[in-house]
């Protein structure tokens, strides 16, 4: 790359001085020198040539002075620019107080070319120092950007309004995720799917950062396309496990539950693709782990899910959640634990979701009690109310 | 977590201990990568000495796994703690690894 430095003295020979001593690097391309006058013809150059990273000044000259000069390329705020002050001998009051003022180095006058070459050379190897350092800045900054747009994507997918379905009195759902530090995979989702059922989903991908939350993406949208085509909760996992398959790059693979609650009588399908074992919270604070599951999805085609079936009790929340809440650890690495969530819901029954929901997040930053979060949180409840008269 | 290798009749051999968490498992990768790329195509892990595994883990497993069936390679892992088993249970993965009791069975099964 060629070396372009802005030369400022008000004594003409030095251009021809510089042009001769440097010719064979101007000639092979290494050096390229624009020259000024003065303070006033520096800047204009600057301006122009906005790839210049060295600037040699005098200090005494017409117009604007080197110190003046100085402060003005201070103001630009140019990160990979270096000035050298080429001053003479009795000038040292002058130097000093430019080198106070940021400039790199001195040369002095009468100029000593081997010198000043030296000087060259040495700040053209900070500036590559400093260029190399706001190269990887800027990839750091772009990485960082990625991250920022792949956790919007996770977020931005997730359905956020609450009451979902203000005109349905028969149940209620609140649901809530919390990302790591990292961009993990956790989702949930709900939907109608005709007058009378709500579709649930809970999952959690493996993995992080872009390629979690992309196939975090895919799974939910698969999951709500095959959903609301009313395919019993089992042939829907058989067929997002397939088409997941398919695009599964480095075994990456979603856990995934898939609940059908007939919110006229309270029976609810589900089937679960390797997902932590929901719960049904009765209003006296009794509980029920609904025990079946499957494979995860993504991993292996044509797997079989087992469809269950149970009934809920005017007043029964459901209650599902990612890992990350029973897998939260504290200073102690301690985990929150199946245990722990079970004797929280036990004594929480009487919550409605919204409460119980943030509750059960409370709890769990309080167990953390500062420990950093190193999974998503994820936790969906549903209360039915009653049968429709 | 650690993993430290030993070989025993064309078996590598890994003892693992810790744990196999998001943070953990790119080296757990890695150190799998090596063995398969420098020629080990049965592998023994003891998991022990393991006290948690979330599903970056089990990821990592079912990926060297697949990989090494590519191959007609094996993966067999031994000595499942009752919480990690747990783990391979609600995940549904208990059904692609091929899991044993002790080492010996495993080393059995993995010449198999």
């Amino acid at each position: 790359m060629t070396e372009r430095m802005l030369v400022v003295d008000d004594e003409s020979d030095l251009e021809s001085l510089i042009r001769q001593r440097f010719r064979r690097k101007i000639r092979d391309g290494e050096y390229d020198f624009v020259f000024a006058r003065n303070g006033v013809e520096a800047l204009a150059r600057i301006l122009e040539h906005r790839e210049i990273g060295i600037v040699l000044t005098d200090i005494n000259m017409p117009e604007m002075d080197g110190l003046t000069l100085l402060a003005k390329l201070n103001d630009l705020k140019q990160p990979a620019m270096r000035t050298v002050i080429v001053s003479a001998y009795g000038d040292i009051d002058n130097i000093r107080t430019a080198m106070n003022r940021g400039a790199y180095d001195f040369v002095m006058k009468p100029v000593d070319f081997n010198d000043l070459e030296k000087t060259i050379e040495k700040t053209i190897a900070e500036l590559e120092l400093l260029r190399n350092a706001i190269r990887e800045h800027d990839r750091l900054r772009a990485i960082q950007c990625d991250l920022e747009t792949a956790r919007g994507i996770q977020f931005g997918i997730l359905p956020k309004k609450f009451p979902p379905f203000p005109d349905r009195s028969e149940f209620d759902i609140f649901a809530a995720m919390e990302p790591a530090t990292q961009v993990g995979g956790d989702l949930y989702d709900f939907f109608l799917l005709d007058s009378d059922h709500v579709g649930l989903v809970i999952g959690d991908v493996s993995g992080k950062g872009v390629p979690a939350a992309i196939f975090m993406a895919v799974s939910r949208t698969s999951m709500r396309a095959t959903a609301l085509k009313s395919i019993p909760p089992d042939e829907c996992l058989s067929y997002v496990n397939d088409l997941l398959c398919q695009d599964s790059v480095a075994s990456m693979f979603v856990t995934m539950f898939y609940g059908v609650l007939d919110f006229k009588t309270g029976e609810m399908m589900y089937a679960n693709g390797g997902h932590s074992l929901p719960y049904v919270v009765s209003r006296n604070g009794d509980l029920c782990v609904l025990e079946s599951t499957g494979m995860v999805l993504g991993l292996m085609t044509g797997r079989k899910y087992t469809c269950n079936k149970l009934n809920l009790a005017p007043g029964d929340t459901f209650f599902c959640y990612t890992d990350g809440v029973t897998e939260a650890t504290n200073p102690e690495e301690l985990q929150y634990s199946e245990e722990r969530l079970a004797r929280f819901l036990c004594e929480h029954c009487s919550l409605d979701t919204t409460s119980l929901v943030r509750a059960c997040f409370s709890d769990v930053h309080k167990f953390a009690n500062g420990a950093e979060q190193s999974d998503d949180i994820t936790v969906l409840a549903v209360r039915w109310r009653t049968p429709t008269p | 977590m650690q993993m430290q290798a030993k070989k025993n009749n064309g078996l590598t051999i890994f003892i693992v201990t810790g744990r196999l968490n998001a943070q953990t498992a790119p080296a757990a990768e890695d150190t799998l990568a090596e063995a398969i790329d420098a020629g080990a195509s049965r592998i023994v892990l003891n998991l022990a000495g393991v006290d948690l595994i979330t599903s970056a883990g089990l990821r990592i497993l079912a990926a060297t796994s697949k990989k090494l069936s590519r191959q007609n390679g094996k993966l067999v892992l031994c000595e499942l703690q009752p919480a990690v088993l747990h783990i391979f249970e609600i995940s549904g993965l208990l059904t692609i690894f091929l899991v044993a009791g002790t080492e010996a069975e495993a080393q059995s099964l993995a010449m198999r």
